[in-house]
């Protein structure tokens, strides 16, 4: 009944259901948050429009370079004006002496070059250089008046300018790093603890009906890729899509035409990987399908490879893994191929934009409109625009299993809780009850539709013993259910020292009894730890003592650090050891009322011996139900209850039902029969 | 790594060779962008400089850009087929391999990790070969190729890209020095959480019982703050890196254009105009050389991570196999018999004995049963009989011949093997049942019916709502432990066997249906031997003959009732299960 659940969700992606609400209910749950998350915007539109203004300075830095570079006609013929009226002797210009040799080497060379560009009407490239062929050919004290000189100073100014908006972009940029580790290590840690907290609150029924391993993926995987999409696709899309926007509005400010080339043209390129990110999709999803039916298949061959041996089940084995690895090979090849493409592409639309900027700005410069450092300005622009485009793009595919996980997280978080306790009032304390159990025309069943124990009526009387026997999945593990109040009877009662168990709250009921089922549940920590389960003013000669009664005093003399000894380190504790130390957890706890599963598996006859030494000890003096296994214990029981497909069919004690000759008699014999 | 590169075939080395040819067009492509970008420039900064040159060294260029991106393309498709091929041929050769290595290796290993050996580590050794396969090709070529071109340009230059190379080397390798053990410490403690999570569900009732809700709550957010405190280190460590490469790329830049401005106010009239496009260009090319540094800098972080896959994934394709085939596959002169001589067991480096001097012998028909305490041996003794082991000593006979001499699927087809634990395979019911290969012919639907009655399995299964074509999950988690065992016993019975091995199976049943159901393969099989393992000694105490195993040594050996004469030890066992009366001594 308890195998029941949806199967496990190997590998298989699960498609988000309802994607702006999954959002919405993320940014809710960030609220503890908003502060620092809007601290980390700020701090990246800043660094953002710092780092937009960079290129500008850079373009700055350019066109005085570029006023470095070319000859001022206007200087020149003023020199030459200023030379020509005193040939002869030494003159000076500007703080520089040029003497006649000079002048005359200067006229020389300018007459060379008038009858060289003799009736030429434009410059061609070529003419320009045999012009500044001649120039290098002229005096030094010339040259120092008519070549361009650069502003260094201004040059100086706007590096170290751009020096401080780099450093202080890039710290910007780490610090909104740096705040939000906290925001999303805080958020994940949250959501954790909130799963941690809700599944002491959910009714059994939900652990029963689902899988261990779900719950237990929520837990990690799935509040790990909410919170790293939270840092990546969040952080992503704020901090991408602030310099996006920064680059847009400082080229439209710098030129509005340039600016609609560079914005047509990445466009052009976002349109593509948009287009690849949707087909490539499907490849990845194909691909983590597959994966988890090879997983599976691989699993299920290994861990049954006795059986695939000795049935000679190879054939039939590699025939299903060469279908599934055949298939994962397609879906390989094409999800890197797919994925592998998005970079280039971008790169492509990159140097598109390149071209296309310094095309159209060299059109604009010619004809005058603007200066070349706007270009060298525009070639970054284009890449700070370009680029984030298609981060952002990725952020968005990542952010879409990102909601599907934190969908399962908040399913489980939002999970019908059991029903709350705070009308019932009076508590019951376990030292004053005397251990009567009164079941009062009980009805049960798992589903609504589906009423498994009909009419159950007993009177138990403090310190007697109740056997429950029946084949496996009779559904004993019902009557546990029931009597720690782990799940609600439908109908009827049952009373505890005349007390309804309705009125009173579970952990009351819990603490009434102590529980050793034959799941030895061990958790990590010390033997101390787990004998003294939850019980902090327990003293060691306490446990001791116990340890005696039960047998386990020698197991942890020998262990290397006794009652301090790690369970988790230690692979020497046995199975029997295990089960005398629930035994003795169980006596600790020491209760009026006793349930207690018989069943030793895996255990060695001399252990075995002394498991069950220790759990008639533990019988001693309680009201016990006992999930019997031993003839013993069944024999002498006050009161058997047989069990069969989840019902109670026959109740009395030994004689009684063997008389009855029914399912008791039935089962009892057939220990016997060949 | 370069061992399992063995794996490649010749398609794959041809393919290698042609992503390479192609990396290495793109680079080149890529490279000769710089300059045309340089002739734009020159030509935009030049009087008088046509636009129709401009255009045509722009459409020169956007031709380079877009031969550049078909040839990255193109490569893709080769290294993406690389890739994949490489993940197909180990994947199947990890997997035929664990199909033949013995059950002790197996063991060995761990099922567990051969598992991830196959899954986990082939997609981790994948990844750094399709991401390798870029890095490692491009990142060189890239960084060769772009330092001849700029080499000789400015000392000044290539000095300032040399100091931001080496700036971003210390910054990486100083922060994954930090980062890298962490990341272990993390997976750590989240197992723990794992851990923590695990015992209070699987313990929910015991939790529940002792009202130790908050107990729970408590270890779970302790180890969830240091989850929480870790990651938040880890990830601050990580946030210095995206900004201090922006740092470099953009400081580079910057300090080339400044270093620029001292050079060319330098030199002399005519070559200013050069300098000047060569500085452009150079601030270009330094960025190359930069990014592949930061390229060949990751590959050398995947690659530790990949060589310890690699490693682990060649573990298992060199161990050797112990258990080999023989060539018998005959007629053989009896039928239903196994003997045992003499046999001794240990594992290949243990020094004590699973299993000493061993003799016995079941004639067909018989059903001879094995008891004893926990690591008696009686377990390893009837896997020897399939060969899951070898024995060290002695010899084991099928039907008059040694295990050893049978091909093992000759031996296979006169066995029916049900283990402790029930296998069960994802499929249906009737594959269950019929599964593998007997040599013979599959069984029929009516074979099937029939071998599900005897193993009690009929009513169960007909209550399904296919029934025999009714969906198994994978390990049959959609059908109780009991119903299981009783599939894996009706598989053995629909294979028809001259010998079945019953492996500890009745356990995970009730005594009622034990006793129906070894009532009725007694009926149904009344030529077959049986050798039982058992726990119970109702399921044993009918059997013709018993052997009482202690520490590997067979301690008494006769039937039950000659066994409670004169074995003490078998007494005690049974004494601990049944009173004296029920026993009848």
């Amino acid at each position: 009944m308890f195998n029941g659940g949806p199967g496990g969700r190997r590998g298989a992606p699960e498609k988000v259901k309802n994607f702006s609400k999954a959002i919405r209910r993320m940014l809710a749950e960030i609220k503890p948050f908003y502060a620092l998350i809007a601290l980390a915007i700020v701090m990246s539109i800043l660094g953002s429009i710092l780092s937009v203004i960079a290129p500008d300075k850079l373009a700055e830095i350019t066109d005085e370079i570029s006023a470095g570079l070319v000859l001022n006609r206007e200087k020149i013929s003023s020199v030459a004006n200023e030379l020509i009226t005193d040939p002869t002797s030494s003159s000076e210009i500007d703080g520089i002496t040029v003497s006649p040799e000079d002048k005359t080497v200067f006229l020389i060379k300018m007459q060379e070059i008038q009858s060289e560009l003799d009736g030429v009407t434009e410059f061609s490239r070529e003419d320009a250089k045999k012009i500044y062929k001649k120039v290098d050919e002229l005096p030094e004290s010339i040259r120092g008046l008519i070549e361009p000189k650069m502003n260094f100073e201004a040059i100086r100014n706007a590096a170290t300018f751009m020096v401080f908006l780099y450093l202080s972009s890039a710290i910007l940029e780490f610090l909104e790093g740096f705040v939000m580790a906290r925001v999303t290590a805080g958020f994940a840690r949250n959501l954790r603890n909130q799963i941690s907290h809700k599944i002491n609150r959910l009714p059994l029924k939900y652990f029963d009906r689902n899988q261990i391993g779900d719950t237990l993926s929520r837990v990690t995987n799935d509040v790990d890729s909410v919170s790293s999409s939270l840092d990546n696709s969040f952080g992503a899309i704020i901090g991408e899509g602030s310099l996006m926007l920064g680059s847009l509005v400082m080229m439209f400010i710098t030129n509005w035409i340039m600016a609609l080339v560079a914005v047509l043209t990445s466009l052009f390129g976002f349109i593509f990987v948009a287009l690849i990110l949707k087909h490539s999709q499907k490849y990845f999803t194909m691909r983590q399908v597959e994966l988890g039916n090879i997983n599976a298949h691989i699993e299920e061959v290994y861990s049954g490879i006795a059986v695939v041996k000795a049935y000679d089940g190879k054939e039939v084995s590699d025939k299903k893994f060469d279908k599934l690895n055949k298939k994962i090979r397609f879906a390989n090849q094409r999800g890197q191929f797919m994925s592998g493409m998005m970079h280039p592409i971008m790169a492509f639309t990159g140097n598109l934009g390149y071209v296309a900027v310094c095309v159209t700005g060299a059109l604009l410069t010619m004809n005058g409109v603007i200066s070349f450092g706007i270009i060298v300005a525009f070639m970054t622009y284009v890449r700070l625009f370009s680029s984030p485009l298609s981060r952002i793009a990725q952020a968005v595919g990542g952010l879409q299993p990102a909601a599907a996980a934190s969908e399962r997280v908040f399913e489980f978080i939002d999970e019908e809780e059991m029903p709350n306790e705070h009308d019932i009032t009076n508590r019951v304390d376990k030292e004053s009850i005397r251990g009567d159990i009164v079941f009062d025309h009980v009805r049960f069943g798992y589903d609504d539709g589906k009423t498994i124990i009909k009419d159950f009526s007993a009177d138990v009387k403090a310190g007697q013993k109740i056997a429950i026997v029946g084949p496996t999945g009779a559904g004993k593990t019902t009557m546990v259910n029931l009597l720690m109040k782990f799940y609600d009877i439908k109908d009827g009662d049952i009373r505890i020292d005349g007390i309804s168990t309705k009125n009173m709250v579970r952990s009351d009921v819990h603490s009434l009894f102590t529980m050793v089922l034959q799941d030895t549940w061990m958790f990590s920590g010390t033997v101390r730890e787990n004998i003294a389960y939850n019980h902090s003013n327990v003293s060691d000669s306490q446990i001791m003592k116990i340890c005696d009664t039960v047998g386990l005093s020698h197991f942890i003399k020998t262990l290397p650090k006794g009652l301090k000894t790690d369970i988790t380190d230690s692979e020497s504790v046995s199975a029997g050891q295990k089960q005398l130390i629930t035994i003795a957890r169980g006596m600790v706890e020491d209760a009026p009322f006793l349930i207690l599963d018989e069943a030793t598996s895996n255990v060695d006859t001399r252990t075995e011996e002394l498991v069950q030494r220790a759990m008639d000890k533990l019988m001693e003096g309680r009201t016990s139900f006992i999930i019997a296994h031993r003839l013993s214990t069944i024999k002498n029981a006050d009161l058997i209850l047989v069990m069969n497909e989840g019902n109670i069919i026959e109740t009395g004690n030994h004689e009684q039902l063997m008389k009855k000759g029914g399912f008791y008699a039935d089962l009892y014999n057939s220990q016997f029969a060949l | 790594m370069f061992k399992l590169f063995k794996n490649f075939k010749k398609k794959d080395w041809f393919f290698i060779l042609l992503a390479i040819l192609f990396i290495a067009g793109q680079v080149g492509l890529e490279l000769k962008m710089p300059e045309y970008m340089s002739t734009i420039t020159q030509l935009v900064q030049t009087e008088g400089s046509e636009m129709g040159d401009i255009l045509q060294n722009g459409a020169m260029m956007l031709l380079c850009a877009f031969g550049s991106l078909l040839s990255t393309i193109i490569a893709g498709w080769f290294v993406s087929n690389v890739g994949a091929d490489f993940t197909y041929i180990v994947r199947k050769k990890i997997f035929d391999k664990v199909e033949k290595l013995g059950i002790n290796e197996i063991k060995k290993f761990s099922t567990a990790s051969l598992i991830t050996r196959t899954t986990n580590d082939v997609t981790q050794v994948r990844m750094a070969i399709t991401m390798g396969a870029n890095m490692l090709i491009r990142a060189p070529i890239t960084a060769v190729w772009a330092i001849t071109k700029i080499a000789n340009k400015s000392w000044q230059w290539s000095t300032a890209t040399g100091v931001a190379v080496v700036i971003m080397l210390i910054t990486i390798v100083t922060i994954m020095t930090v980062v890298i053990p962490r990341f272990k410490i993390i997976q750590k403690l989240t197992d723990k959480l794992n851990g923590v999570t695990r015992e209070n569900l699987t313990g929910i009732r015991v939790v529940r019982a002792f009202n130790a809700e908050k107990y729970q709550e408590h270890k779970f957010d302790a180890a969830n703050t240091e989850v929480a405190d870790t990651t938040r280190f880890v990830d601050r460590v990580l946030s210095v890196m995206s900004p201090m490469m922006y740092l470099v790329m953009n400081g580079i830049t910057l300090a080339i254009y400044f270093i620029g401005a001292f050079v060319i106010s330098e030199s002399i009239m005519s070559d200013k105009l050069i300098v000047f496009s060569d500085m452009v260009v150079f601030s270009n090319y330094a960025t190359h050389v930069i990014l592949s540094f930061l390229f060949l800098a990751m590959f050398f972080m995947i690659v530790p991570r990949a060589q310890v896959s690699a490693e682990r994934i060649n573990e298992v394709l060199d161990e050797e196999i112990t258990v080999t085939d023989g060539d018998f596959d005959d007629e053989t002169a009896e039928v239903g018999t196994v003997e045992f001589r003499n046999v001794s067991f240990k594992y290949p480096d243990a020094e004590e004995y699973l299993l000493k001097d061993i003799s016995f012998r079941a004639e067909k028909g018989q059903t001879v049963a094995f008891i004893g305490s926990t690591g008696s041996g009686k377990s390893t003794l009837i896997n020897l009989v399939p060969r899951f082991y070898d024995v060290t000593d002695g010899a084991v006979f099928v039907d008059g011949v040694n295990v050893k001499d049978y091909k093992q699927k000759a031996l296979h087809q006169k066995l029916g093997y049900v283990p402790q634990k029930a296998v069960i395979f994802s499929g249906t019911v009737a594959s269950n049942i019929g599964y593998g290969d007997n040599g013979k012919e599959k069984p029929s639907e009516k074979k099937i019916q029939t071998a599900a009655k005897v193993a009690q399995a009929k009513n169960f299964v007909e209550k399904l709502d296919k029934q025999y074509n009714s969906h198994i999950a994978q390990s049959g988690t959609n059908i109780s432990g009991g119903q299981k065992q009783r599939l894996a016993i009706a598989r053995a019975i629909a294979r028809n066997p001259e010998i079945y091995i019953f492996d500890d199976s009745f356990s995970a049943l009730d005594y009622k249906t034990d006793a129906a159901l070894r009532k009725a393969l007694k009926e149904y099989t009344k030529d077959a031997t049986s050798l039982i393992v058992a726990q119970r000694i109702g399921t044993i105490m009918h059997a013709d003959q018993i052997l009482v195993l202690d520490k590997g040594r067979c301690v008494g050996r006769g039937t039950h009732k000659e066994l409670l004469k004169n074995c003490e030890i078998y007494k005690e066992i049974a004494l601990s299960q049944l009173t004296k009366e029920e026993l009848n001594v």
